[in-house]
């Protein structure tokens, strides 16, 4: 895996990014500072981390999404490479337009850090190979913005097509209000683009790769993406 | 220009613009007129209106201690691993392999009662800069937070903009909130404490300072541009409230974690890269009181010209620019080669950077302004001379002792553990802690809601635990055993989860000083912590004093906030306080008297606040904590927490709603009246859990070592059940723990 993430100004959990990149497909992978406008050479990974890029200012992912690497980004998802956006990540891929819809601030108007439970809709995508379809996972959400929505015809499309990859449940993997942390959208946490090359979501699934955090579900969507890139390869 | 030395008396003469000076305006500046003649005597004339601004920002409370430095002396900062102690941006401990703990923790009081977000999120902002201004990557933040009743007024709004500050800042800002303390009392009505500790980690040879180093070197401004924010925050910090403390808005500073992060980041890099002498941020009283303290402790003059300053609004008088406390921004000496490559890495940031002024060997701090010098001060002497104040003091009288005999059980003992569980000061506060992101950087062991954060050290396996503590209650009705029982409970919180506690910050919050009532707290809690710190080997290593912590003429609590550092050598030898398995033995660390004098119970079951609170005896301290620490590094522990408000059976309860599992309890002691034993609120004592076939040698191992342990019950089931009391069920108490604070905050109840 040659995975590359891009650092804007302000977002803060790139380290947490790289560390598991590292952890689980031995690579250390290349951080990309906003203002470069290529994508270091035989990148297989895009990662837009999670943070307060530009301090969230004016609306959370706008301005990151206009700056200058991600120009590179475009052509490269264009061209079928493969791009993920934890948190942040999530809002810059939306405004961006690499990625329908938008993130709106949780319906209770507060940022929630927790443990949430997400089930994993299908199991033959490359950001889901690590897992079986209908899994629980238990990962942390850290956000104040993500309440995934979209207009209607757009979430018929994503459900039709089976675009909707994560979405927040219980423990046993009952999908209902209750366990909809922020009011996203059919509990949306996690969708792909029309080409399934471009996945955004808001837990943070770098967050729980280690055994000491008593929790390695996250595992599982970083190492299917490393057996997805040598099966590529 | 810098170093030509313009003569005072003719240019001082010319600036027409400024107030005249009154004995009206001295006094709107918050000094005494003893204090004016002190600077008439001082500088041999009377001072410019900038001169005066300068003065009223170096020698207020907030500043200059003047009445607590006397005082302060006595507290014990030394230790083999101390680094560095109180008197720079933050206190610094080694914790071996060539790394460094830098953490303090600071009040932002007055303002988050004017302006909760905004007064909050600048006191996060100030202490990490504290933090990453001698060279440490801020790694972790803690608060204590004290608000007012439930039922009073403004507190709801208070919490709502509290909370949400402190996480808007962190959360942005990239740090994990991993731990603090939250409390109601109505003597916190008219003024709330927020109290923020940060803690980084750095190179241990590789710690900046604020002393500047050679003459005509650059100063440097970095960071945010200067506005009208903040103008004379270190004066209100420094002022009793009242009813037209509303007025005081405009005196609130606006934070921008966006800028600090970048500022962090550039800092970082400029430090890394070599190009530093010498940084101290403008924090309190922004550009004069860090200019001053980067030149006198360096026995250097500073020449700065104002004309350079990165500004953001027009037309700023010189009085505006020194006082202003805009916030994000930082003053640096730089190596003179490395200007240009320190700028770069600046502008990359997309931070300003401006050289605003030259050290020089007249040891003068001189302020100039379009060609006028608005200001020539003796440097030294604006530190060295300020006021300093032995107040009189008075000794709180002592209370009586409250004999559990004399009080009586108005309601049943799972009954009150129910209620207890669930009110505002004991129940959870997961409604706040779920508002700070705690798991950002990946190395949070223990999450909130334990006696201590454990947070991992880069990759491990080094650990550290981290808590802040204090019982305002016990400090106002005993101050010395209060500031005691402060230090003991901070060093027992990082004990149970099996930290090896290392050091404190302190955060000083009190009423009126010159009420000798309120001095005598001051005192007293300074003797008691100084005390515990000495026995404990758990010196103070920075600090903080926030006085005049009044509301028309009604004080606070006495509440020193206490924020502790201990460390684990190996995080996967800890203990956290849920209970782990079912049938392992329950063994009580520590000798149960049954003292209700100042418990949550007297208070919140028989409605008594009275009583002198429990004694606090350091040698049993040290012998009960080792013995626990020991325990858990042995591995034999599977559990522990430490015994504090509630007593055994709350701790106890709180070890079983953590983990689900229930607890078979053996009757209370014959000896001791049944609610007392179950609440009693005795010091030095830890729960520990240990499988069966250990609990055996357990026992006899502590009595060989004199440390009192009873075995109290055995760890399963799904309800507390104490033999010959009904039981309750673990549903009930985590439904009870749990409701308040939410609904609460939704508004549905008081």
């Amino acid at each position: 895996m040659k995975a590359a993430i891009l650092v804007f100004p302000g977002i803060n959990r790139e380290r947490d990014m790289a560390r598991a990149l590292k952890l689980i497909s031995g690579n250390e992978p290349a951080m990309v500072w906003h203002a470069e406008t290529s994508l270091p050479a035989g990148t297989d990974l895009v990662v837009v981390p999670g943070g307060f890029s530009y301090g969230d200012y004016l609306r959370c992912g706008a301005i990151a999404a206009r700056a200058p690497v991600m120009d590179a980004v475009r052509d490269y998802a264009a061209k079928g490479g493969l791009v993920l956006g934890v948190c942040n990540g999530f809002q810059i891929l939306c405004e961006s337009g690499l990625l329908p819809g938008v993130l709106m601030r949780n319906a209770q108007l507060k940022f929630i850090c927790r443990d949430v439970h997400l089930r994993v809709e299908r199991s033959d995508t490359p950001f889901t190979r690590g897992y079986n379809a209908g899994q629980v996972i238990r990962v942390p959400v850290a956000h104040g913005e993500g309440n995934y929505e979209a207009d209607e015809e757009t979430i018929k499309r994503l459900e039709g097509e089976g675009r909707v990859l994560y979405r927040y449940c219980s423990a046993d993997g009952v999908v209902d209000e209750s366990h909809n942390i922020n009011g996203a959208a059919h509990s949306i946490a996690g969708l792909v683009n029309d080409n399934g090359n471009v996945l955004g979501m808001m837990p943070h699934p770098e967050n729980h790769v280690e055994d000491i955090m008593g929790c390695t579900d996250g595992r599982g969507l970083f190492a299917g993406l490393v057996q997805h890139l040598e099966k590529a390869a | 220009m810098f170093l030509r030395t313009a003569n005072p008396a003719e240019s001082l003469e010319s600036m027409k613009n400024e107030p005249k000076i009154t004995s009206e305006l001295v006094a709107a500046h918050g000094l005494k007129p003893d204090e004016y003649e002190r600077i008439l005597k001082l500088i041999g004339r009377e001072p410019t209106f900038t001169e005066l601004g300068i003065f009223s920002a170096m020698w207020n409370e907030h500043c200059s201690y003047k009445s607590s430095r006397i005082h302060l002396r006595g507290l014990p900062t030394k230790a083999p691993w101390v680094i560095q102690g109180p008197g720079e941006n933050a206190g610094v401990i080694d914790i071996g392999d060539g790394q460094a703990v830098v953490f303090k923790m600071e009040s932002h009081n007055h303002p988050s009662y004017i302006e909760p977000y905004q007064g909050a999120t600048t006191g996060v902002g100030g202490i990490l800069r504290d933090v990453f201004t001698m060279g440490a990557r801020p790694i972790a933040c803690l608060n204590a937070l004290s608000f007012g009743a439930p039922e009073h007024a403004r507190t709801r709004h208070l919490v709502s903009g509290v909370v949400a500050g402190v996480g808007g800042y962190g959360n942005s800002f990239g740090v994990p909130t991993v731990g603090g303390q939250v409390r109601f009392h109505t003597r916190y009505d008219g003024n709330i404490l927020v109290n923020a500790m940060a803690v980084g980690l750095a190179d241990a040879d590789k710690i900046f300072y604020a002393a500047a180093s050679g003459v005509n070197m650059p100063i440097v401004y970095l960071g945010s541009k200067t506005g009208r924010d903040g103008i004379h925050g270190a004066s209100m910090a420094s002022a009793e409230f009242d009813d037209k403390s509303e007025e005081k808005r405009p005196t609130v500073q606006v934070g921008d974690p966006f800028a600090e992060k970048l500022l962090l980041e550039a800092c970082l890099e400029i430090m890394d890269k070599g190009c530093v002498i010498a940084i101290q941020d403008m924090g309190a009283a922004g550009l004069t009181c860090s200019a001053v303290e980067m030149g006198a402790k360096g026995d250097l003059g500073v020449d700065l010209d104002l004309d350079a300053v990165p500004t953001r609004e027009t037309g700023m008088s010189a009085y505006e620019m020194m006082l202003s406390e805009s916030q994000e921004r930082m003053l640096m000496v730089l190596k003179p080669e490395k200007e240009k490559e320190a700028e770069a890495i600046f502008k990359k940031w997309g931070l300003d950077f401006a050289v605003v002024g030259y050290t020089t060997p007249s040891k003068r701090f001189v302020v100039k302004y379009g060609g006028d010098v608005m200001a020539d001060l003796p440097i030294k002497e604006l530190g060295d001379e300020a006021p300093l104040y032995d107040r009189p003091h008075v000794a709180a009288t002592a209370l009586p002792i409250v004999h559990a005999r004399e009080v009586s059980a108005p309601i049943g003992v799972g009954a009150a553990l129910e209620k207890l569980i669930g009110t505002p000061d004991m129940c959870s506060k997961r409604w706040v802690w779920e508002q700070y992101d705690h798991v950002i950087l990946g190395n949070t062991m223990q999450r909130p809601g334990g006696d201590a954060a454990v947070v991992r050290v880069q990759d491990g396996p080094k650990g550290l635990a981290l808590t802040v503590d204090v019982t305002p209650r016990y400090c106002e009705a005993d101050p010395f055993e209060g500031g005691k029982q402060a230090v003991a409970e901070a060093w027992r919180n990082i004990t149970a989860v099996g930290g090896k506690p290392l050091a404190i910050t302190d955060n000083l919050n009190f009423g009126n000083p010159e009420r000798p009532e309120i001095m005598g707290q001051f005192v007293g809690c300074l003797k008691g912590i100084s005390e515990a710190c000495r026995t404990l080997d758990f010196p103070v290593v920075s600090g903080n004093v926030s006085l005049y912590n009044e509301t028309n003429g009604r004080a606070i609590l006495p509440t020193p906030s206490i924020g502790g550092v201990g460390l684990l050598d190996d995080f996967t030898k800890s203990a956290s306080l849920a209970f782990k398995a079912d049938g392992e033995a329950i063994l009580l660390i520590g000798e149960t008297h049954g003292w209700l004098g100042q418990s949550v119970y007297l208070r919140d079951i028989c409605g008594r606040e009275e009583g002198a609170p429990p004694p606090v005896d350091l040698a049993a301290e040290k012998r009960n904590g080792d013995c626990v620490r020991g325990m858990i590094h042995a591995g034999t522990a599977t559990a522990a927490h430490d015994l504090s408000d509630g007593g055994l059976l709350v701790a106890l309860a709180e070890m079983a709603t953590a983990s689900g599992i229930g607890a078979k309890l053996l009757a209370a002691p014959a000896a001791l009246v049944p609610h007392a034993y179950w609440f009693g609120e005795d010091q030095a004592r830890y729960l520990v859990t240990v499988p069966e076939v250990e609990a055996g040698r357990v026992l006899a191992k502590m009595r060989g070592c004199e440390v009192p342990c009873l075995r109290i019950g055995t760890t399963g089931g799904d309800a507390i059940a104490i033999a010959g009391e009904a039981p309750v069920a673990i549903d009930t108490l985590r439904a009870s723990f749990e409701r308040w604070l939410p609904e609460y905050m939704s508004g549905t109840v008081a």
